[in-house]
């Protein structure tokens, strides 16, 4: 399986949604998480395309990718601990 | 914690300047930094609470097309106290009223919004803002 092929667990959209909202989904998915479990957050918000990556890096977590579709983007995170 | 305390002290009572707060005490729980903050004067009246969910107003150059857009914006979990909330919940997040201000308005801890976590001195304050900037709104 590569990267891109991660089973999602659990996907969130939180298109239309003003920063930080989207950043404080994944944080309270991830918290209610197991460790190995895939999310996805679904996002049109300018801020998460650099919240997401650095909170996922500070937080120890994995971010496994981060697809750009037309006007949003989905950030595939794993929890990693 | 590791990347130094961030201590807010807010002056302002104002949604625009409340909501402002609110955003810098997420963004720095969330990255694993204590979040400090103190109230002073008409941040203290804004977090009574009987008036947290009240019409605070604007700065005064945002003007009426500025104060309708705020207040659009700040409904739900986009109110500068659900945010406070929510920074509390992910994080270190204290918040001390000042307690010459409180003496000011002739209030106790009592009348303020339980997001306040206790009444404090100015010197505490200093104390627990040693290891960070410390951001005056």
């Amino acid at each position: 399986m590569t990267t891109t092929e991660a089973i999602i667990t659990r996907s969130i959209d939180a298109r239309g949604m003003a920063c930080p909202g989207p950043l404080l989904n994944l944080i309270g998915a991830i918290r209610g998480g197991q460790v190995g479990d895939v999310f996805e957050v679904i996002s049109s918000d300018a801020g998460s395309r650099t919240d997401i990556p650095a909170w996922t890096a500070k937080a120890k977590h994995e971010l496994v990718s981060v697809i750009e579709e037309d006007g949003y983007a989905r950030f595939i995170v794993r929890k990693a601990r | 914690m590791e990347d130094g305390t961030l201590s807010l002290i807010l002056f302002s009572g104002t949604d625009d300047k409340l909501g402002a707060a609110a955003i810098l005490a997420t963004g720095a729980a969330a990255m694993g930094r204590s979040v400090n903050v103190f109230l002073q004067y008409w941040a203290v009246d804004a977090f009574r609470k009987d008036r947290v969910g009240a019409d605070h107003g604007v700065v005064a150059e945002a003007g009426a097309d500025g104060a309708a857009l705020v207040h659009r914006d700040q409904v739900g979990d986009r109110h500068w106290s659900a945010l406070f909330r929510q920074a509390k919940d992910i994080g270190d997040v204290r918040i001390h009223a000042c307690a010459l201000s409180m003496d000011l308005f002739g209030i106790s801890k009592d009348d303020l919004d339980p997001l306040v976590d206790d009444v404090e001195g100015v010197a505490s304050f200093m104390n627990d803002a040693t290891t960070g900037p410390i951001t005056f709104i």
